[in-house]
């Protein structure tokens, strides 16, 4: 069976000032429907270009993304994307900005009174709908990824990408995110790209974790399959030896095999 | 502009606080305020002036009103709501603005220390108010009319100019440097030429503070599109955003916040190229009144002008920033006018 997500033989270098910069080198991967998948490297190593090639924001250099067969290269409403930071935009209320996607998506195909159920249901989804007249400067920084997180999903993407989305949050609001998203791609089945340079963070809601070489011209170190039966628990899989043996392979990756060398920036 | 010390606009709140505690007890600002124009009303009724003034007893009838209005507010608290809350607030300037008053009172009418033409005594400007307020709301009319014929005029072609450069590269190739030439001229030197050009003054005046408003606010809301944060550009194109989308949907309400800077200080030189073309040129509104005032050695009108003048400038400032607080609500830190 081929994958639902292919990337093939990417290579993506950019030109600046006539120096030329390979950051990705020869990149392959298939990713299945309903999966689950972390991209984990240290700082500099691509990740994120990785994930705007996927999202179409960025053009490949060489080979293709190819999403159920077709080509991806530009962006689309098929692919959602959920930033760091900065993912809503501040002049409109947490309302309008997952209504900017309702609009967009669904404007000619769904009635007015619909598009606002559609809006109500995702925010209530995240837990957000208490706070929908109010302006991304009023809420948390938590509160805000779950605004984007509901804002990529009402656009009933077939890939939710998500670019270190819990990075900047504090240690317990993270956690509270990571469950959410667990929780809704139990009940949803999206499939999931992670970009996250979290370890625990990787193991806990990855069904695969893919692991970068350090950059320049990084590529797919290693890929592990994270074996462990949802729904997971965090508190029940910190004695976990599946768990336990998923985290120390990555952290071996990351710090024995691959360690960051700051001069290689 | 944009952004200042966020305890700002607390300090600015805290006396306004105070004064809403001290509501229970007795407003003693207020009883001291009411005594001083009280005083100020008796210092002009009682003491026989060395000159002769007309008006004098308008003056100490308004004297008695304001303190007679600021003895209510002290009297009754809480009943006027935001009004009593804001006359509770400059209840200190109402002290100092009595004692100002006395003061200029007893240099120009009482003693005439300051030489009589040239220094207006209050009643002789307020016998301009009285005598010649026809002309001088005529004046304000034909000002305002045309400033916003031509500060809309300017802030539009300002702003589209502004979008246009800060949008497009080969605009900006070509923009920019006429700009960095022709912009930095005031546009007062395009007077002569401009006069001889236009068919009438008024239009030239027009187009006068048009290229004065326009030059600012064409290089904000450039630096405001430029500087507009590039991951907005990503949310929205991952959204599906088309190029259209783009610059009305993401790039001009990022950028707005420079435009009202731009704008602002269109409003300033708008108001310098407007009363120098009204001085020089066209033959109405308030510049043209300070000018024929001065031929007739009228000071007390020019003083009288001058007031209108600053009240609507102000005026006009405040709308732009009631304007911009309203549309940048969701900025935080904004200054306050």
């Amino acid at each position: 069976m081929k994958p639902y997500l292919k990337l093939d033989h990417i290579d993506k270098s950019f030109t600046r000032g006539g120096t030329r910069t390979e950051v990705l080198k020869g990149i392959t991967l298939g990713i299945d429907q309903g999966e689950f998948v972390s991209i984990i490297g240290h700082s500099g190593c691509g990740k994120s270009t990785l994930l705007n090639l996927i999202a179409g924001l960025t053009k490949v250099s060489a080979g293709a993304v190819l999403l159920e067969d077709k080509e991806v290269d530009s962006p689309g409403p098929e692919r959602a994307v959920v930033f760091q930071n900065h993912s809503l935009l501040p002049w409109l209320t947490v309302y309008e900005n997952v209504n900017l996607a309702v609009a967009k998506v669904f404007g000619s195909t769904r009635t007015r009174a619909e598009r606002h159920d559609w809006i109500m249901r995702n925010l209530d989804l995240v837990q957000m709908a208490h706070a929908s007249d109010k302006r991304p400067a009023e809420i948390s920084g938590g509160m805000k990824q779950r605004v984007g997180i509901a804002r990529a999903l009402s656009m009933e993407p077939k890939i939710l990408l998500l670019d270190e989305p819990f990075g900047a949050l504090d240690a317990l609001t993270r956690a509270h995110l990571q469950d959410a998203v667990m929780d809704i791609h139990a009940r949803l089945g999206n499939t999931m790209i992670m970009i996250t340079h979290d370890v625990d963070e990787a193991v806990l809601l990855s069904d695969r974790i893919v692991m970068m070489t350090n950059g320049p011209a990084a590529r797919i170190g290693e890929v592990l399959d994270v074996p462990l039966d949802r729904p997971r628990k965090r508190v029940e899989l910190a004695s976990d030896r599946t768990y336990l043996r998923c985290r120390e392979a990555v952290l071996k990756f990351l710090y024995e095999r691959h360690r960051f060398v700051e001069a290689a920036e | 502009m944009t952004s200042i010390d966020p305890a700002f606009s607390e300090r600015a709140q805290a006396p306004v606080q105070e004064a809403n505690q001290a509501r229970a007890g007795i407003w003693l600002v207020g009883l001291a305020a009411t005594a001083s124009w009280i005083g100020v009303a008796a210092l002009i009724e009682l003491w026989p002036e060395i000159i002769p003034q007309p008006y004098g007893r308008e003056l100490a009838i308004i004297a008695l009103a304001i303190a007679l209005a600021v003895a209510v507010v002290a009297a009754t608290g809480k009943l006027l709501g935001p009004v009593a809350g804001t006359v509770r607030y400059y209840g200190p300037w109402f002290i100092a603005a009595a004692v100002l008053m006395a003061a200029w009172e007893v240099v120009t009418a009482k003693t005439g220390w300051l030489p009589v033409p040239f220094f207006s005594s209050p009643q002789s400007i307020l016998e301009v108010f009285f005598d010649d307020w026809a002309r001088l709301a005529e004046s304000v009319y034909h000002s305002v009319l045309l400033l916003a014929k031509g500060y809309f005029f300017g802030a539009l072609a300002g702003f589209l100019t502004g979008v246009t450069i800060g949008w497009s590269r080969a605009a900006s190739y070509w923009v920019h440097p006429v700009l960095r030439l022709i912009g930095p001229l005031p546009a007062t030197a395009w007077l002569p030429l401009a006069f001889f050009l236009f068919p009438t003054s008024g239009s030239a005046s027009v187009f006068l503070i048009a290229l004065a408003t326009a030059f600012p606010v064409t290089i904000l809301t450039w630096s405001g599109i430029a500087s507009v944060n590039r991951d907005y550009y990503d949310i929205a194109r991952t959204l599906g955003a088309k190029p259209s989308f783009l610059i009305l949907k993401v790039a001009i309400p990022a950028a707005l916040p420079h435009v009202f800077v731009g704008l602002f200080m269109g409003l300033g030189t708008s108001f310098a190229v407007l009363v120098i073309a009204e001085m020089l040129g066209v033959k109405a509104g308030l510049g043209w009144y300070l000018q024929w005032a001065q031929g007739w050695a009228a000071y007390a009108n020019m003083y009288a002008a001058l007031l209108v003048m600053a009240l609507m400038c102000s005026g006009l400032i405040t709308i732009l920033f009631r304007v911009r607080d309203w549309s940048l609500s969701w900025q935080k830190g904004l200054v306050r006018w």
